[in-house]
């Protein structure tokens, strides 16, 4: 990216969140997953002729939701548009959708741009968010000269947020896609899974020259299922334009699908003029009417979001700032800092548990590719690993054995403690003996110390540590290990 | 407002309607007369009013989220002309 000083990029992002609902916006077909082909299609979603759409207030409900989570203006009327296109997953011929009376216009999320405490926040704003149908899925591989059409996802509810486009890097842009998509999840209205397409983000990219003010022709990259890949696709977009605006071309319109395993994009089509889907208001469709005590009822529902979240965490358990929007910025890891939390009790240390989560957890789900939900160490473990922490009964060292063990199936961290014989030695008599014996096996060395040598001491420890095979409290061991040596002196003196 | 014959190209297109070149000149002359027609409303005096998105004046019903229809695949791929497991054929889709 040096070599490309002197050039800003523009990114602006839509993301069609699919509505965590049971039955689809406009028919009572069930929405789940992976069901078989065609199974879950019904007349409407077919387009059959003479069907007429219901509205699903859930629906409605959840949109208005995500409205109120951003601060954006949740109209009391908003309209459904015909959008019209040909394509054999869209068997009307058009999509509902809404274009002149979105229910969610404006609104904006705060992001972190940067590392750690050297991050700072900037403000997204949105243009809008607005109710769609899905279209359904096209096959092309498997069939000879034919395209196989699976109508399961026609009609799952969307809605499709659109940013202002005030991204400049593909970092920021990941930074606020990120922001979305945990707060989608905090609402419960998306359960953001980014490989089944229930959270989709495609990106408009332009580029100018820094200081111009005029934007750039953009183009619109499609096909990126995971964050990676977005940041990934962006910079590449971004350097494919610069190059080819210095190389004396001209950027043209289009959409491209990012390709993860070449690493590119590529050209999908050149994109038709906005007014060539020719939309209309849908006439099978009434105003959509909200009250507004109905709405005051849904802001007051709305739950803890994770801005407020991190701010709670700082005042309430002391957390730095960085730690808390690391632990804030899904709502399954914030759950599972919470109840690891719980679970130790009264003895419940808020910064162990979030250096623990951010930190060892963190880097071994990274290095697995998991998510949290689904940690070979679960919340309760890991609450008993960092008990036997918080007593003495682990060094830090000796707790990460554990929790590796734990996190291999080899048990409880408790079983596994007891089984490998990791506990620290904490007895004061044990350890007492442990010196005793030392002591009594180099009265050399401890006449030497009595008489100034105070750099013995080390040794001492060593020793004590070695036949302690590394488990005595360290503490404690200096503790024992210096009333020792000074009665003995006593004692040798009378 | 009136259409030439390269709009009334674009338009069908859109629509995917097929076009008979010979019959281009009589089918502009149809269209614009309806438009014609329809360009009276422009005369209206509309400024006081808010724009209508439905002559009903009623309200969107909303249905519970609750789903109430059955996989009935199999009766509805019966109009279909090519099914495979499951899916609906079409003529291949290029991208």
């Amino acid at each position: 990216m040096s070599s490309h000083a002197g050039w800003e990029a523009v990114i602006g992002l839509e993301i069609h969140t699919q509505l965590a609902t049971q039955s689809k916006i406009f028919s009572g077909a069930a929405t789940a997953f992976g069901a078989e082909p065609n199974s879950q299609a019904c007349a409407v979603d077919l387009g059959l002729p003479g069907v007429l759409p219901v509205l699903n207030a859930e629906a409605v409900r959840m949109a208005a939701l995500f409205g109120l989570a951003v601060g954006a203006h949740v109209a009391l009327e908003s309209t459904f548009d015909r959008k019209n296109y040909f394509y054999p997953d869209l068997p009307k011929g058009y999509q509902i959708s809404q274009l002149a009376q979105p229910i969610v216009s404006g609104g904006a999320v705060v992001i972190a741009v940067g590392e750690g405490d050297k991050a700072v926040q900037k403000t997204i704003h949105l243009t809008r968010a607005h109710l769609e149908e899905d279209a359904g899925k096209s096959l092309h591989e498997d069939f000879a000269g034919a395209t196989g059409i699976d109508l399961n996802r026609a009609g799952t509810p969307l809605i499709e947020i659109v940013s202002e486009p005030e991204m400049s890097s593909a970092a920021e842009a990941v930074a606020y896609a990120r922001k979305i998509h945990a707060m989608v999840q905090y609402l419960g209205i998306c359960d953001g899974n980014m490989q089944e397409g229930s959270f989709r983000v495609d990106a408009n990219v332009s580029v100018r020259r820094r200081g111009d003010t005029q934007l750039g022709t953009r183009t619109e990259v499609k096909n990126v299922n995971s964050f990676r890949f977005l940041e990934r696709a962006i910079d590449y977009e971004i350097n494919r334009q610069i190059e080819l605006i210095e190389d004396g071309g001209r950027v043209q319109q289009q959409t491209r699908l990012y390709d993860p395993n070449k690493d590119e994009t590529r050209m999908m089509r050149t994109k038709e003029a906005a007014d060539d889907y020719r939309y209309f208001p849908d006439p099978d469709l009434l105003p959509v009417i909200i009250k507004p005590e109905t709405l005051e009822a849904w802001r007051a529902s709305l739950p803890e979001l994770p801005d407020a979240k991190a701010a709670r965490y700082q005042a309430h358990y002391g957390l730095s700032a960085y730690d808390s929007s690391v632990l804030t910025s899904a709502k399954q890891t914030a759950a599972y800092f919470e109840q690891t939390l719980a679970a130790m009790g009264k003895a419940g240390d808020a910064k162990l548990v979030a250096n623990w989560v951010t930190g060892t957890l963190a880097a071994q789900l990274n290095k697995e590719g998991l998510e949290i939900s689904l940690s070979p160490v679960p919340a309760d473990l890991l609450a008993q690993l960092l008990l036997r922490v918080v007593d003495n009964t682990l060094s830090n060292k000796l707790a990460k054995e554990v929790f590796d063990a734990v996190w291999a199936g080899e048990g409880t961290p408790d079983g596994i403690i007891e089984a490998r014989g990791l506990k620290q030695i904490t007895d004061t008599g044990a350890i007492e003996a442990m010196v005793g014996a030392i002591l009594a096996e180099h009265p050399d060395k401890v006449a030497e110390y009595r008489a100034g040598k105070d750099k013995l001491f080390g040794f001492f420890v060593g020793l004590v540590m070695k036949a302690a095979k590394g488990k005595a409290n360290p503490q404690q061991l200096n503790d024992v290990l210096k009333s020792s040596l000074g009665s003995c002196g006593e004692e040798g003196g009378v | 407002m009136s259409l030439n014959a390269t709009q009334l190209k674009h338009v069908a297109h859109l629509s995917r309607i097929a076009l008979d070149e010979a019959k281009i000149p009589a089918l502009l002359n149809d269209l614009n007369a309806i438009l014609a027609f329809a360009e009276q409303l422009q005369d209206s005096k509309l400024d006081a009013l808010a724009p209508m998105a439905h002559p009903l004046d009623q309200s969107q019903f909303l249905r519970p989220d609750i789903v109430t229809e059955e996989n009935n695949r199999t009766a509805l791929q019966q109009g279909a002309p090519a099914v495979e497991r499951g899916l609906f054929l079409v003529p291949k889709v290029i991208e």
